[in-house]
């Protein structure tokens, strides 16, 4: 009853390389927030205390969700996810290692940037719009409920006229900048070395949370 | 050519100084001076200190964190010891001039010799420009050693007139070493709290608001020093607490103030404390045994890369970002030593230590050695293996967006990984600042403000200095951009104003740095070191307009002897919008004297050619000065056109020049879209005059 579908193939594991112990580390947790399920709904996510300060968690929550995220061909939202789904999502929080090449360190920053474009995409159109670039500021201020809306929304223009500058250069009164592609979004991460900021430690495994 | 300075390091330039000023003395006949200790640790040392770490750049200086105490604590341990200990089987060897000396008296010299020197490493490693992630190690190792060397002497210095050590003492020593490294943080938390407490007052007397943050942190060191506790490290803690807070509520001269007096006493002690070093080598009483001297140094080095080999492989398993051979060796290579571990020798006793002398020639060779030829060679063999260098990134909102953004995701996935790791307690240290401590110690409105807005303001302000300063006709600054809002929002409509609501004070605050036009910008770079500091690109011009404005008022003198034309009273409307704009200084109304032609400085953009010329604007009545044939004759100019300091006029005159200049920078505010006719020159701050 406890065993998860998505521990039947160990190649498809192996290919998210992490080790059998955090593994076991993350199974043992998929296992907590599922209440013994098979699967994790969005539902689960809201036993996690901590998350509720995170001002970003609908989006957090939502790309675990997301199809895309998940390498699945199509598009949309999944209802509930299995183990496996859970491992895909992770690693793409995986650190770095010596050995890869530079065809392989490429691959691996465009794909955690993608992760990270399809959060900001909320619309799954390919395109960062105006409009959901302010929905991010202002998710990203929401923990000051005296702020005005005003202030989020000048800050997202602010930034998107920087963005065009940076992806397009000068710009006629007439051109309309439509929105930010996967292209220039790599454009703007080229001088953050995302690869190794973006990736969650493994190694204290015995601090597991308690849900409740 | 290669310039001189370019070859050697400034550092070794100021010891050739100090040598050279201690031969001259020495020739004279006087005695030339010590570089006392006391002088050393009470005043020379602290500024350089409380620079470094007022404005030492946080975020990888605590990513960083484990690295450096490792390096600093186990590598300086690791140094001490093994140095010690190599010279005593040296001297137990080394015939009978060595053999009398101890084994506690060579660990002694072990650890004062050890410890990688603050102002050394700084002196050569601003020079080279070397990347953040590097800079960082060396430096923070520099810094957080000091405990340990702090312990080690002090311990070992009272060994060595105990009669027997027992293993009590030696557990108690270790002990000793918490206590005083974290008995200094503590020490300097807590002066760091008041400092940024006493801040949040000082609304009504701006003007000593600097002397609070130098206060406060001297009296940490002081405090520190006084319990025997490290005072360096109590020093940083308190520049690392306060800044935050202070920054939030200090007035924007304020800032400046202690930005430059950090960096102009930091520097003046660094020479001097350079220039002694020279002068003491000249002055000192030395002892030159070769055994001794050329088995430090060798073993000194060996110690160094040893110690750094060991604890990289060890460290490299626990980090993300390995750190490479090349990353090593500039690591090793740039172990210095410096005045720290001179005057640590000099503080020595003659009783306990008889051997000090030889001590102290040993340290000055050392000493010399790094600084010389490390610091000389370091540049080329950076060059040589392509390390990385500093990347001149500018912050842009982008950035910030995103890494908070980064941050956010990263301690959402670790909650629900059920994982405590760093982004969940950094993540954790951050509300409980937000909830308690900011509205403690920060005055008003501003303890509310998060850190994006705050960092959108910092921006914003910045960027419409740096378009007052250029006169708005001149160079647009580069960070500025053609987009405007209609590029990337057609449906915007025009008259909607998009910049964020200020508050009064903030306006109040910008008004008046855009009024004043002689006021010189404040550009809150990250800067941490005073080698970065931007050169004022206009202090020439300003110059320049000084003299001719006295140069202008000799003329006037002159004039008042030959002239009799009736003075006019220049009060259009864009005069006198102009008089508020400009300095008072800049324009002396003679209200008195009826007779004398008054001359206006008209101060115009010292790069646009086609400066506003104010005096056009008046009634032709004034050029009524009747062109007599002596002022032809003197060649004298009724109007001078001088190239201005930047920012006066063109914002608060219309006509000529206001089109572009006011269109580009209502735009970069934010404003929608271009207006459909040019306006009248309209200030970008909303009316309050």
């Amino acid at each position: 009853p406890g065993v998860p579908r998505g521990s039947a193939p160990v190649t498809s594991l192996l290919a998210l390389a992490v080790t059998s112990e955090q593994i076991e580390h993350l199974h043992r947790r998929f296992k907590q927030l599922s209440q013994d399920q098979l699967t994790i709904r969005k539902e689960n996510f809201d036993s996690i205390p901590d998350l509720e300060f995170n001002p970003i968690r609908g989006k957090i929550v939502h790309a675990f969700f997301d199809k895309r995220n998940l390498r699945q061909e199509s598009d949309g939202l999944a209802d509930e996810i299995t183990f496996e789904d859970f491992l895909t999502i992770m690693s793409y929080f995986r650190p770095i290692e010596m050995n890869m090449d530079e065809e392989q360190l490429d691959r691996f920053r465009k794909e955690k940037l993608k992760f990270l474009f399809h959060m900001y995409d909320s619309d799954h159109d390919g395109k960062i719009t105006l409009q959901e670039y302010r929905n991010v500021v202002e998710e990203l201020l929401s923990g000051n409920p005296h702020l005005e809306k005003e202030s989020a929304r000048s800050i997202a223009d602010g930034a998107m006229m920087e963005a065009a500058s940076i992806c397009v250069g000068q710009m006629g009164p007439d051109q309309v900048y439509e929105g930010i592609t996967f292209e220039d979004f790599l454009k703007m991460w080229q001088g953050i070395d995302i690869e190794t900021k973006m990736h969650v430690r493994f190694l204290n495994v015995d601090t597991i949370a308690h849900c409740y | 050519i290669p310039s001189v300075s370019s070859i050697v390091p400034e550092s070794c330039l100021l010891i050739v100084v100090g040598l050279l000023v201690g031969g001259l003395i020495k020739g004279v006949g006087e005695k030339p001076p010590i570089l006392k200790s006391d002088i050393f640790f009470l005043f020379l040392l602290p500024p350089i200190i409380l620079d470094a770490g007022y404005f030492l750049p946080l975020r990888p200086f605590t990513e960083n964190l484990g690295t450096i105490l490792i390096f600093a604590v186990v590598g300086t341990l690791w140094n001490a010891f093994f140095l010690g200990g190599l010279m005593y089987a040296v001297c137990q060897l080394g015939g009978p001039g060595l053999n009398h000396i101890g084994l506690l008296a060579n660990l002694l010299f072990g650890s004062i010799i050890s410890a990688v020197d603050p102002v050394a490493v700084l002196a050569v490693f601003e020079e080279i420009h070397i990347n953040e992630l590097l800079h960082i190690l060396v430096f923070g190792e520099s810094l957080l050693n000091d405990a340990v060397t702090v312990v080690l002497y002090h311990l070992f210095e009272e060994f060595a007139s105990f009669e027997q050590v027992t293993i009590l003492d030696i557990i108690l020593g270790f002990l000793s070493f918490f206590v005083v490294s974290l008995g200094g943080v503590l020490v300097g938390v807590i002066y760091g709290v008041i400092a940024a407490f006493t801040s949040r007052f000082t609304s009504h007397i701006r003007v000593i608001e600097p002397l609070f943050v130098f206060l406060y942190s001297y009296m940490a060191y002081l405090s520190a020093e006084l319990f025997h506790l490290s005072g360096i490290m109590a020093l940083i803690a308190a520049g690392v607490v306060m800044r935050p807070y202070v920054e939030a509520n200090i007035s924007h001269k304020s800032h400046t103030t202690i930005k430059y007096f950090l960096k102009m006493w930091s520097s003046v002690s660094e020479t001097l404390i350079f220039i002694f070093l020279g002068v003491s080598t000249v002055a000192g009483h030395h002892y030159w045994n070769w055994t001794f001297v050329i088995s430090t140094l060798f073993f000194c080095l060996i110690a160094r890369v040893l110690g750094v080999l060991v604890l990289t492989w060890f460290i490299n398993k626990f980090r993300i970002v390995k750190l490479t051979p090349k990353d090593q060796f500039i690591i090793a290579y740039g172990g210095l030593r410096g005045a720290i571990a001179f005057s640590l020798g000099y503080l020595l006793d003659y009783k306990h230590f008889g051997m000090r002398d030889m001590f102290l020639t040993a340290i000055i060779t050392v000493i010399f050695f790094t600084v010389f030829v490390q610091g000389m060679t370091i540049r080329p063999l950076v060059d040589l293996l392509a390390v990385k260098k500093k990347q001149e990134t500018k912050r842009s909102i982008n950035e910030e967006i995103h890494t908070q953004f980064l941050d956010h995701l990263l301690t959402g996935i670790e909650d629900i990984c059920g994982h405590y790791g760093h982004h969940h307690w950094k993540d954790k240290l951050n509300r409980f600042n937000k909830k308690y401590v900011k509205k403690c110690l920060i005055a008003g409105e501003r303890s509310k403000e998060p850190q994006l807005i705050a960092f959108y303001h910092k921006m914003e302000m910045k960027q419409a200095i740096e378009l007052v300063e250029s006169g708005g006709i001149g160079k647009i600054p580069s960070a500025v951009s053609t987009v405007s809002i209609q590029n990337i929002n057609p449906q915007t409509l025009p008259l909607e104003r998009a910049i964020p609501a200020l508050s009064k004070d903030k306006e109040e605050e910008i008004r008046k740095i855009l009024r004043t036009n002689l006021q010189k910008t404040r550009q809150r770079l990250r800067s941490y070191n005073r080698h970065t500091l931007v050169a004022d690109p206009y202090e020439e011009a300003w110059n320049q307009m000084l003299l001719r404005r006295q140069k202008a008022r000799q003329l006037e003198q002159k004039m008042n002897n030959y002239l009799t034309v009736p003075a006019h009273r220049l009060d259009s409307p864009t005069m006198s919008r102009a008089r508020i704009g400009s300095d008072p200084l800049a324009y002396e109304p003679k209200e008195d004297s009826e007779n004398l032609p008054i001359i206006t400085i008209d101060p115009a953009s010292p790069q646009s050619p086609e400066s506003v010329d104010l005096m056009s604007e008046e009634p032709k009545g004034c050029s009524g000065l009747p062109p007599s044939p002596e002022e032809d004759e003197e060649g004298l100019v009724m109007r001078v056109k001088e190239p201005s300091s930047p920012g006066t006029d063109d914002v608060f005159t219309p006509g000529t020049s206001d089109s572009p200049s006011s269109q580009r920078m209502m735009r970069c505010l934010s404003d929608p879209g271009p207006r459909p006719e040019p306006e009248e020159g309209e200030p970008f701050i909303p009316k309050g005059q």
